[in-house]
């Protein structure tokens, strides 16, 4: 379903993000990729969701080939993909039910579909009563969560995790954890960057490591060893 | 389509709301910009109707010596008339000129009694001679120099006017040239500081428009509430610039009437309000839609 064939990415002479990386990985896996700051989780993500282009190699997403997405065709790639970010980037002037409405309003959902959509989804994110708060309002994890629910409300294939709980509890750190474990068993690919060892260690599924641009170890039920 | 395009529309009026303050800046700016517009366009109107007022008042006049008889003077005319360059030739007879004098000084009663104590006529006889441009007065001047016409001619007042005529001639030119050139780089001026008003005003949304991206809003969705915003900002500009300007027209109009005669600035508004409300809207949302045209486009880029 993903592939990566060989991908560098070389920001100049001094600093190679990506080394000749090449994986796969199959629909409804949970693959989560680890290693130190700067050893290029993001930049695999950034590749991914097309926000950036490798200096070398092919990447595959289903019938995309990412790497050739001209600016025109990639809002259409993108909503095959729920993206969620360390920072959550939610719209700060719109409150819970509006920020993950507007996921849909943008891929032109008639506002019927919206209104029945968004409860629900909201409801299975754990934020059934607060709808009506602007993110100020809401805490760390709960700001998480209608990012969550923003990524998965049109039905992605793949759910995309960068750093998800680097800002967060450990308590609130596990909830969304146990919430991305949630929407893998329900059939939805999760790819998840992350630094935290009790993060990864909790998980037992796939671990992918790296160091330096470089693939280090592939696991299929990983632990975060670095040496 | 119908559900991106009403999206797209009410996305538009909502950011124009939200960012009150930057979109009040925007339509401001683009008022003056407008205004600075329209006051030059009546500034030029001014200038056209005061130059053909003044071309209007320019003539010379030959003088004819006293002992010149009428019929040598009307074959002058006639050959004067043959002229390309002549528009038009009025013959004064002494009588007529005496006539005229006397009404023009009938208030003056030390001239009016000193002109009725004379026995004789001691006006002279006159053609008045208007030309088509007011640069062929000199070639007219030259005509009556040669000395078969000089030798009946007392006096040209072209030769006494010649300085004011020529500086009233450069006069209406230069004010005709320099009206264009303020009225081109005002126009430029008023562009640039709208179109770096109306970036800030999407620098300010970069972050929704970002958010746009992640979750896959089409590139249309992304750059059409601005374009909306830019012809809200266009119109807005063009309706309260027109709310300005009526009521100044309204007041200034008859001052401006003494000191140019025949210049009514009321009517010229009033005969133009469409044409003008047409300019003020095309260069208002022109400039509204351009700037955000390209302002966004370098948030499209990934």
């Amino acid at each position: 379903m993903i592939t990566f064939q060989s991908v560098s990415k070389i920001y100049n002479s001094h600093s190679v993000a990506l080394d000749d990386v090449t994986f796969e990985i199959t629909p409804g896996e949970f693959v989560s990729f680890t290693g130190r700051s700067g050893a290029g989780k993001s930049t695999i993500i950034k590749l991914l969701i097309g926000e950036d282009k490798p200096t070398k190699g092919r990447i595959f997403f289903s019938q995309y080939e990412v790497n050739k997405l001209s600016d025109n065709e990639l809002p259409a790639f993108r909503r095959h993909i729920g993206v969620i970010f360390q920072d959550f980037r939610l719209l700060p002037t719109k409150n819970a039910y509006e920020n993950v409405a507007f996921a849909l309003e943008v891929s032109g959902r008639p506002q019927k579909e919206i209104q029945e959509l968004v409860p629900q989804v909201l409801d299975m994110v754990g934020l059934g009563d607060k709808f009506k708060n602007l993110p100020h309002e809401l805490s760390g994890g709960e700001k998480q969560r209608v990012a969550i629910a923003r990524a998965m409300i049109h039905r992605p294939e793949v759910i995309i995790a960068d750093e998800p709980t680097g800002n967060l509890d450990p308590l609130n750190t596990y909830e969304i954890i146990s919430l991305l474990e949630k929407i893998n068993q329900l059939g939805t690919t999760v790819i998840l960057a992350s630094h935290e060892k009790e993060v990864i260690n909790a998980l037992e599924k796939r671990v992918i490591t790296l160091d330096r641009g470089k693939i280090i170890r592939d696991d299929k039920i990983g632990k975060y060893i670095l040496v | 389509m119908f559900t991106v395009v009403s999206r797209v529309v009410h996305y538009g009026f909502k950011n124009f709301w939200r960012n009150g303050w930057l979109s009040t800046a925007t339509v401001a700016i683009m008022v003056l910009a407008l205004l600075m517009f329209v006051g030059l366009l009546m500034f030029g109107h001014a200038a056209d109707v005061a130059a053909t007022s003044i071309q209007d008042k320019i003539d010379i006049s030959a003088y004819f010596n006293t002992n010149t008889s009428e019929d040598q003077i009307l074959s002058i005319k006639q050959a004067l008339e043959s002229l390309s360059e002549v528009k038009q030739v009025e013959y004064i007879s002494r009588d007529k000129a005496l006539e005229i004098f006397k009404e023009a000084h009938k208030e003056d009663s030390v001239i009016s009694q000193g002109i009725n104590e004379l026995d004789t006529n001691p006006l002279e006889a006159s053609l008045n001679i208007k030309a088509r441009e007011p640069d062929q007065y000199a070639s007219i001047a030259q005509f009556l120099d040669t000395p078969n016409l000089s030798q009946y001619i007392d006096s040209v007042s072209y030769f006494e006017n010649q300085v004011v005529i020529d500086r009233l001639t450069a006069i209406v030119k230069s004010v005709e040239r320099g009206g264009l050139a303020l009225t081109v780089f005002l126009a430029l001026i008023a562009g640039l500081v709208v179109f770096n008003t109306i970036r800030i005003a999407i620098y300010s949304n970069r972050e929704e428009i970002g958010i746009m991206r992640a979750v896959g809003a089409s590139n249309f969705l992304v750059r059409g509430p601005s374009l909306v915003e830019g012809v809200m900002s266009g119109v807005l500009a063009a309706v309260i610039s027109l709310i300005i300007v009526a009521p100044m027209v309204y007041v200034v109009s008859p001052r401006l009437k003494v000191f140019i005669p025949g210049l009514d600035m009321l009517g010229y508004f009033y005969a133009n309000i469409f044409a003008l409300f047409m300019y003020q809207l095309l260069f208002g949302v022109g400039i509204g839609v351009f700037s955000s045209f390209v302002a966004v486009r370098r948030y499209l880029k990934n």
